[in-house]
């Protein structure tokens, strides 16, 4: 299930929503206005929660159910923001073959939160990507910027360990 | 229109040059094979099963949407056309879940029925490890979507007829879910419970929910005093439950059945029925000649009170206070008839029987107690669970005798029985709003114009020198264009009588269910609707509801005047503006 519901709160600005409704002013009334319209709104909020679909329905007067059908079926839409910690795993036929899923699994148990979501806290997400062209380092995995290959089941997790100090350094630092 | 000869299985068929291979073929005597396609309704021939052979066709071509041209030849039964046919129904069973011998529709399925019919005997690709995915949050629909085979033909209903739109294909490929959107439940989108979905689902995925169980129980406590009472519409379809003819009018064996099924006292809404003429119908005079507020809008079915709190709830204030014939009923039952037989109130329980699905819902509804702290209705059974509880008893429905409603609430008129109909409820006010305002007996009863299965039927009748413009609609997409106009100034009339369901309760969400192919070539809502009429003319000598002696008394020894103040107190509701995503504040959220 990529695009179960964000527990994240929405914290959508004026100016977003002012960006929104221009793009939804020009495409309303033309024949498939949907798609270019999420599109627009995934690039103005970074993702589709509810609260944007609802805007995107209401704005383009089509049903909730057109829009939310349209956003589930893409996989490049996605209703969950990404985290300070964003996991993408890459899925492509070289990573898969050689264990991708498992080292998704483990991810997925670790941080608690499946593929397509992002934690509670709004910390971690973790994405499962189609190839990313880095197959001779398969499996490989990317945290936020950062590469990491030939990986094999229980590397990954000091490694995350140690993106969640950072993140609490910073955190404290900021404080 | 052009006539074209074409050639099926080398027989040759002249049919209209605008006809499909489906329907020339049914011209020609046969029945080719459907799953997704309803005419006018979903038109997408998409699951492959009616495929023929077209001479000089490179593939197999889709019967129901392919149209004919002159010198077509068609091949409808041959080794290849058989064999697709089969693999596309084994792989629609391959991820089905066959309880086929518990499931309420066994015996009226049309996935059945195909296996059947082409002969599919073996399961070759089984999945032993589907489990049911149970939807039931709503008080009157339970969906099941281990056995959706996404025909879609409940979303193409949902989306095209009603509007509402609350259902949709989500996700893609394997995954692909009929669903509500952002993965909610039924119950908390805006559906407004018509059940029309259920009407044409193929196969056992949507059903009401079945509260036969309470009934049984409720007819089994010896110190319950269990009354029941049956809206028109279930006596012109109940009989389809049991193989008769469509429009078939079983009133006589359905009261017979309902006594025989243990109910203390057999009662008629449409008596109930009379009743709301006469409240609405003070409402009407009251408002049109006051003015205010107009349109006067009728307020009887529940699955169009909740579309306008939902969707049009500008218009609430025009929406008639009357409570619905149902609710009349249940609150006349636990007020005037527990009186009269000297039974405590919340010892009677009371039953309708309703082609309805949303009736479920109204029940529950706010400001629907005559007595505070008691429900007006108890239960509501469907024209199909009450056609189930009639098998279960093992009573021989077409050969039970005709039996008559028990008098102390079972004397209706003509005006309350094509309640069913849409047209009937503006018909039957009109007798007698038209009487009362001219104090002249009509010398014709019959108000055509605002009969039929149009969606929207207009007309415009003399009240002592005013003009009085009525519009009948049924179909709640026909209603969202009507009330858009009316609001956008284009049109004006002084009383609207809506419907949610398409031609009105004949149609509605709980009648029994006919096959897509029934159904493409039949007009259940013309054919059950004119079974209405004619039930009238047989049946009701009596034709006005204010000369109804039953309806009479009860408002001299009960009642007081038609919109009087006990009448108000027991016989009106409320109504309440409600969002279409309940639970999301939008404004509230994007406004700060």
């Amino acid at each position: 299930m990529p695009n179960t519901k964000t527990t994240v709160p929405f914290t959508g600005t004026k100016e977003q929503e002012a960006a929104l409704k221009e793009v939804i002013a020009f495409h309303k009334g033309q024949p498939g206005a949907s798609m270019p319209v999420l599109q627009a709104a995934q690039e103005i909020y970074g993702y589709l929660p509810e609260e944007v679909q609802i805007m995107v329905a209401d704005g383009l007067e089509i049903p909730l159910t057109e829009v939310y059908g349209i956003v589930s079926f893409y996989s490049q839409f996605v209703m969950n923001p990404k985290g300070k910690i964003n996991i993408a795993v890459c899925m492509g036929t070289a990573c898969y073959v050689v264990g991708a899923g498992d080292i998704l699994d483990d991810i997925s148990e670790k941080v608690c939160c499946k593929a397509g979501e992002i934690t509670d806290d709004g910390k971690i997400s973790v994405e499962a990507t189609r190839c990313i062209g880095a197959c001779g380092l398969a499996p490989v995995l990317t945290i936020n910027e950062d590469v990491y290959g030939k990986l094999s089941r229980g590397e990954i997790e000091p490694v995350i360990d140690s993106y969640l100090a950072k993140l609490a350094a910073l955190e404290a630092g900021e404080a | 229109m052009n006539t074209v000869t074409v050639k099926i299985n080398n027989m040759e068929v002249q049919c209209p040059s605008t006809a499909t291979i489906l329907e020339a073929a049914k011209l020609a005597g046969m029945e080719i094979p459907t799953l997704c396609f309803l005419k006018e309704i979903n038109e997408i021939g998409a699951c492959r099963i009616c495929v023929v052979e077209v001479k000089g066709a490179r593939t197999l071509v889709t019967a129901c949407v392919y149209p004919v041209a002159d010198g077509m030849e068609i091949f409808t039964n041959t080794e290849r056309v058989r064999k697709s046919r089969q693999m596309t129904l084994e792989l629609i069973l391959s991820n089905h879940r066959k309880d086929c011998l518990t499931c309420v529709r066994n015996q009226n399925c049309e996935l059945q029925k195909l296996c059947i019919d082409l002969g599919v005997d073996q399961i070759r690709f089984a999945d032993d490890n589907l489990q049911p995915e149970i939807e039931a949050s709503t008080a009157h629909l339970v969906r099941d979507n281990s056995k959706c085979v996404l025909c879609r033909r409940c979303v193409a209903v949902c989306k095209d007829d009603q509007e509402v739109a609350v259902i949709g294909a989500n996700e893609r490929g394997f995954a692909t879910h009929i669903g509500c959107a952002l993965g909610r439940d039924l119950g908390e989108v805006g559906c407004v419970s018509c059940g029309q979905c259920i009407v044409y689902c193929p196969t056992g995925a949507l059903t009401e929910r079945d509260d036969t169980a309470e009934v049984y129980a409720a007819l089994a406590d010896p110190t319950k005093h269990v009354v029941v009472g049956t809206a028109p519409a279930v006596r012109v379809a109940l009989g389809e439950c049991f193989g008769m003819p469509i429009g078939t009018n079983v009133e006589g064996k359905m009261v017979t059945s309902l006594r025989r099924l243990g109910f203390d006292k057999v009662f008629d809404v449409a008596a109930a029925a009379d009743l709301t003429v006469m409240e609405e119908g003070a409402e009407i005079i009251d408002r049109v000649t006051t003015g205010a507020p107009l349109p006067a809008i009728t307020s009887c079915s529940p699955g169009w009170v909740r579309y306008c709190e939902m969707y049009h709830p500008e218009f609430l204030p025009n929406l008639s206070s009357c409570k619905s014939p149902q609710q009349m009923f249940g609150a006349m039952m636990k007020t005037y008839y527990a009186e009269k037989m000297g039974i405590d109130p919340k010892d009677v329980y009371v039953v309708s029987i309703m082609p309805c699905t949303a009736k479920k819902y109204e029940i529950r509804r706010p400001y629907q107690q005559a007595i505070p702290g008691l429900y007006d209705i108890d239960a509501v059974l469907t024209t199909r669970e009450l056609g189930r509880m009639i098998a279960g008893a093992g009573l021989l429905f077409t050969d039970l005798p005709d039996e008559d409603f028990d008098p102390a609430f079972g004397v209706s008129t003509g005006a309350g029985y094509i309640f069913g109909a849409s047209g009937g409820v503006m018909e039957a006010a009109l007798r007698t709003v038209v009487e009362k305002v001219t104090g002249k007996a009509l010398d014709q009863v019959d108000f055509t114009e605002v009969r039929g299965i149009k969606g929207l039927k207009e007309a415009s009748y003399d009240l002592n020198g005013q003009e009085v413009k009525v519009a009948v609609v049924s179909g709640l997409k026909n209603t969202g264009d009507l009330l858009t106009r009316i609001k956008n100034g284009e049109v004006h009339y002084d009383v609207i009588e809506v419907m949610a369901c398409p031609g009105g309760c004949v149609n509605g969400g709980g009648q029994p269910i006919q096959t897509g192919f029934v159904r493409t070539f039949n007009d259940l809502r013309a054919i059950r609707g004119a079974a209405i009429y004619q039930g009238e003319i047989d049946d009701r000598p009596i034709r006005k509801a204010h000369e109804n002696p039953l309806i009479q008394e009860l408002y001299e020894t009960f009642l007081g005047e038609p919109g009087g103040h006990l009448a108000h107190e027991l016989l009106h509701t409320k109504y309440q503006e409600q969002s279409k995503y309940p639970g999301i504040e939008v404004e509230q959220k994007y406004g700060k």
